[in-house]
């Protein structure tokens, strides 16, 4: 497939290389192809793949918490190692690893879903991806520089504040996270423009796959709520570097605006992380039940509402602060009713399995493992709601377990389901199936008998973040249990590595050839072929309903029983379908800046860290947002493909303006290049 | 069907929108719409910042002087004057533009760019006046707020100026042809955002009563 693509240049279309220090590089393959990808298939795995490396790192930490606590009186850390360990397990997984993957799946996804060629920013895009990379790197750089970050991921000012943590811990955790939300806004401004405006024709709102809907809803949730931490973390930048007082209790500041502002964006940031893993399921339930999604308006609209009522229940977490009976009652009514949305959710996922034929693939085992974990996450997340019960279990191992259930038993059962449904998709193979469900076996027994006893060591009074405690508790037994589970866990995430080796050398061995819909499943992704070609569709897509694919394939007859439709294997064969001979498509080329702006802001990040012990080192906060001036300039005048060709003189640089719908009109007509151009005559430019 | 183009980047170039009504899905353009996204987005980061504000405007332990008791009124009421003006400067600088009057615009597009910078000069002898007067950022909560919020307000500003001296360089080298007179409409819709977010901040921090 790649031959065809070769760009079909000739040395007579390489015009003299303009001043410009850095022209786009050519590259399709090799190392450099991947540093310079703007392509957001790359950009998806290139996150996924990082991800997965901070989930090992997070693993390899909650196996040390668990080895740790495995009996009383662990000594295999101290104190400050086990605050290093748990602040970075926290951290790593909610920020380099969960919103990530979602990222890897919102990234490759949505433009497939609905039928656009890229999102609408390539190069930001790859500069979201390079940026987070920076985030996790610059984080786990404070290894050697004097230790990990140790003020929890939640950083309660003012134990983070200088007084208290003197060191430069704190100051790795503070740039990461801003490194990594400067990444998530971005992307989020991406995504939400490709929503918007990208979609092909015919693909109303409500006809928008339900994963793209849930990413949606939690792009516009990162959107909102990352300016929020943003501005906390840069006021306890601002305590610790220059002395102000917004969380110093001697001056006058108020450490509950900490929590409030860190809540604020962290209540949203919980959905932010489980919304991707409820679309995900969303499209495997109904592709292996072999039903439509029951109730996808309702479901769209529940999606929506958790993302609006998000906003409303942040004081939970503050429940026993003591802020009074008003907000405590108003904030437990609002988290009991949240629950609702997320109920429907469930009914309706088991609505659509109700009756269905199902197919017990790992994707789908993996999916009805979220549904179940989920709902007793969400069934102990009500028992908090109830603010005097809270106060029995707040800061107890009781909350470990809970969010355990939510963001384990819900966001990663969803996302190893997404996985295990797309990898044909994304790499063109298809991963054992019974590796697949050992794994999801060893995942599940694994996951209740680590989490599971936290439930029962929380009522027995265990608090969470201590870093041993003595004999004679009554919580010898259960940490024991929860630990052996941690290992199984392990095993099974080894299992799942295992599984990857093995299907690519048996692929390759046998040199099996994966179909573009090898589920028979529902949306645009499977129309095409697999691994998706780079450039997605050959036509934009012309959608008509909801599941546009599937209503290709099949109708229902006169009782309502799907049926095939006669022109099935037709559609499928359709699917198949690359490039002709001759035909090439035109791809912005790949660049060098998104990378090079990312390394510019992880220099200013160092100076951030170092300011503080000498004024002088923030001359490389300056040098950074020099740096990335001059680089963004570059950007902004960097030219879409690189040599030009005979179409890409400045005035016709516009040609690339042009939507898929545009684009396909031109086809349609069997115009060609100049056409193009005439479409887009750009007025005169005047100097 | 001979070698077909297929179009692939929409609008990852310098903002070329090649038309005034792009074929979007929603026919607004992708740099437009990404614009207001990311100004909702400020909206909440300027939210964040003036609770805080709001929170903390009068706490100065006994003794330490606090924003309030240091505000000229009339000069920072001259300054933000200047800086409304200069939202009727970028109006002009896009009507020229949209005409085809390239040069006229770029001289509105400078005169915006030295308003902007009036008013973060004018900021600046604020802060050295409040400085000598013995508010510094350390002096309490109240004083690090004030110079957390108006010091990020004018960090946009300047980020503003240094957008629309680039476009100034820009038509001078002719980089911005006429089709893509949008550029300057979205740092325009920019502009406009931050000369808002200083009405309800000179409200809010100088104008309200404690």
């Amino acid at each position: 497939m790649t031959s065809v693509l070769e760009p079909t240049v000739t040395t007579a279309d390489i015009r003299p290389i303009d001043s410009r220090a850095l022209s786009r590089p050519q590259v399709n393959t090799g190392f450099w192809s991947w540093i310079t990808s703007v392509d957001h298939k790359r950009v998806g795995i290139m996150y996924g793949v990082t991800a997965m490396a901070f989930f090992v790192i997070g693993g390899l930490e909650a196996l040390l918490i668990r080895v740790q606590l495995a009996a009383p009186n662990g000594r295999i850390l101290d104190a400050n190692a086990y605050n290093q360990v748990f602040t970075m397990h926290g951290t790593t997984m909610v920020f380099l690893v969960v919103m990530p993957l979602g990222a890897a799946f919102m990234n490759y996804l949505i433009p497939l879903q609905i039928g656009a060629r890229d999102v609408a920013f390539p190069r930001l895009n790859a500069f979201s991806y390079w940026t987070f990379l920076v985030g996790g790197l610059f984080l786990y750089s404070s290894v050697f520089l004097g230790g990990m970050p140790n003020g929890g991921w939640f950083g309660y000012a003012p134990n983070t504040s200088i007084v208290y943590s003197p060191g430069h811990n704190i100051d790795f955790w503070i740039g990461g996270l801003l490194l990594t939300g400067i990444a998530s806004t971005v992307g989020a401004v991406n995504l939400i423009v490709t929503c918007i405006n990208l979609r092909a024709k015919g693909m109303t709102w409500f006809r928008m796959p339900i994963f793209t809907w849930m990413s949606l809803v939690t792009q516009f949730l990162l959107l909102f709520a990352l300016p929020v931490i943003t501005i906390a973390l840069f006021l306890l930048m601002f305590d610790r570097n220059f002395g102000a007082n917004f969380f110093n209790p001697a001056n006058g500041g108020d450490p509950v605006l900490w929590q409030h502002l860190f809540w604020l964006f962290g209540h949203p940031e919980v959905y932010i992380m489980i919304m991707p893993a409820f679309g995900i399921v969303s499209e495997v339930i109904p592709t292996f039940a072999r039903k439509p999604l029951f109730g996808y308006p309702v479901m769209v609209v529940s999606g929506i509402a958790i993302g609006f009522m998000g906003w409303g229940v942040w004081v939970h977490h503050m429940f026993s602060v003591g802020l009074g009976p008003v907000s405590l009652t108003a904030f437990s009514i609002s988290t009991m009713f949240i629950a609702v949305p997320t109920g429907v959710k469930i009914f309706n996922w088991v609505g659509t399995m109700w009756k269905g034929s199902l197919r017990y693939t790992s994707a789908m085992m993996f999916s009805i493992g979220l549904v179940a974990m989920f709902t007793i996450g969400g069934l102990s997340g009500v028992t908090h709601s109830v603010s005097p019960h809270d106060r029995q279990q707040t800061d107890t191992y009781y909350i470990v377990a809970h969010f355990h259930y939510v963001l384990f038993g819900g966001a990663l059962f969803g996302i190893f389901a997404g996985i295990y449904f797309w990898y044909p998709k994304v790499f063109g193979q298809i991963l054992d199936k019974r590796l697949g469900k050992i794994h999801f076996w060893m995942w599940f027994v694994g996951f209740n008998m680590t989490f599971a006893p936290m439930h029962i060591l929380g009522l027995q009074g265990m608090p969470r973040r201590i870093y041993t405690y003595p004999e004679g508790t009554g919580w010898e037994v259960w940490n024991a249990v929860a630990s052996v589970g941690s290992f199984v866990l392990a095993a099974a995430l080894l299992v799942f590595f295992y599984n990857i080796r093995k299907t690519d050398k048996k692929h390759k061995r046998e040199a099996i050839l994966v179909g573009g819909d090898p589920w028979d499943a529902r949306s645009l992704e499977w129309s095409i072929p697999s691994p998706t070609p780079e450039y997605n569709f050959i036509e934009s897509p012309e959608v008509h309903s909801v599941d546009d694919w599937w209503h290709k394939k099949y109708t229902e007859d006169s009782e309502g029983r799907m049926m095939k439709l006669p022109e099935y294997d037709e559609v499928l064969a359709s699917g198949n379908k690359g490039l002709e001979p001759g035909q090439t498509v035109h791809l912005p080329s790949p660049s060098y800046y998104p990378i090079i702006a990312s390394a510019c802001l992880m220099l200013a990040a160092y100076g951030l860290v170092y300011g503080r012990s000498s004024g002088a080192n923030y001359l490389l906060c300056v040098l950074g947002i020099g740096l990335l001036i001059a680089t963004v300039e570059a950007w902004g005048l960097e030219p879409s493909t690189e040599p030009h060709d005979s179409l890409d003189d400045p005035d016709a640089d516009l040609l690339f303006g042009l939507t898929p719908a545009e684009a396909d009109r031109v086809l349609a007509g069997g115009h060609d290049t100049p056409a193009l151009g005439a479409g887009a005559t750009p007025e005169e430019p005047t100097s | 069907m001979t070698t077909t183009a297929v179009a692939v980047d929409h609008a990852d170039q310098h903002g070329h929108d090649a038309h005034a009504h792009p074929p979007t899905s929603t026919g607004v353009s992708n740099e437009k719409v990404a614009m207001w996204a990311f100004l909702g987005s400020e909206c909440l980061l300027f939210g964040a910042l003036i609770s805080t504000f709001f929170l903390y405007r009068d706490r100065a332990p006994l003794g330490t002087v606090k924003p309030h008791d240091l505000y000229d009124i009339p000069f920072t009421s001259g300054s933000s004057f200047i800086l409304l003006m200069s939202s009727l400067t970028m109006v002009l600088a896009l009507s020229a533009f949209r005409r085809g009057e390239h040069r006229r615009s770029s001289v509105w597009l400078a005169t915006t760019a030295i308003l902007g910078a009036i008013f973060l000069g004018g900021q600046i002898y604020e802060f050295s006046v409040f400085v000598r007067e013995g508010m510094t950022m350390k002096t309490n909560p109240a004083s690090s707020a004030f110079y957390v919020l108006t010091g990020f307000h004018g960090t946009h500003v300047a980020i503003g100026v240094l957008m629309l001296l680039a476009l100034v360089g820009m038509i001078a080298r002719g980089k911005l042809p006429q089709a893509k007179a949008e550029v300057i409409e979205i740092a325009g819709l920019y502009w406009h955002f931050v000369d808002v977010v200083w009405v309800v901040v000179f409200t809010v921090v100088y104008l309200l009563p404690l």
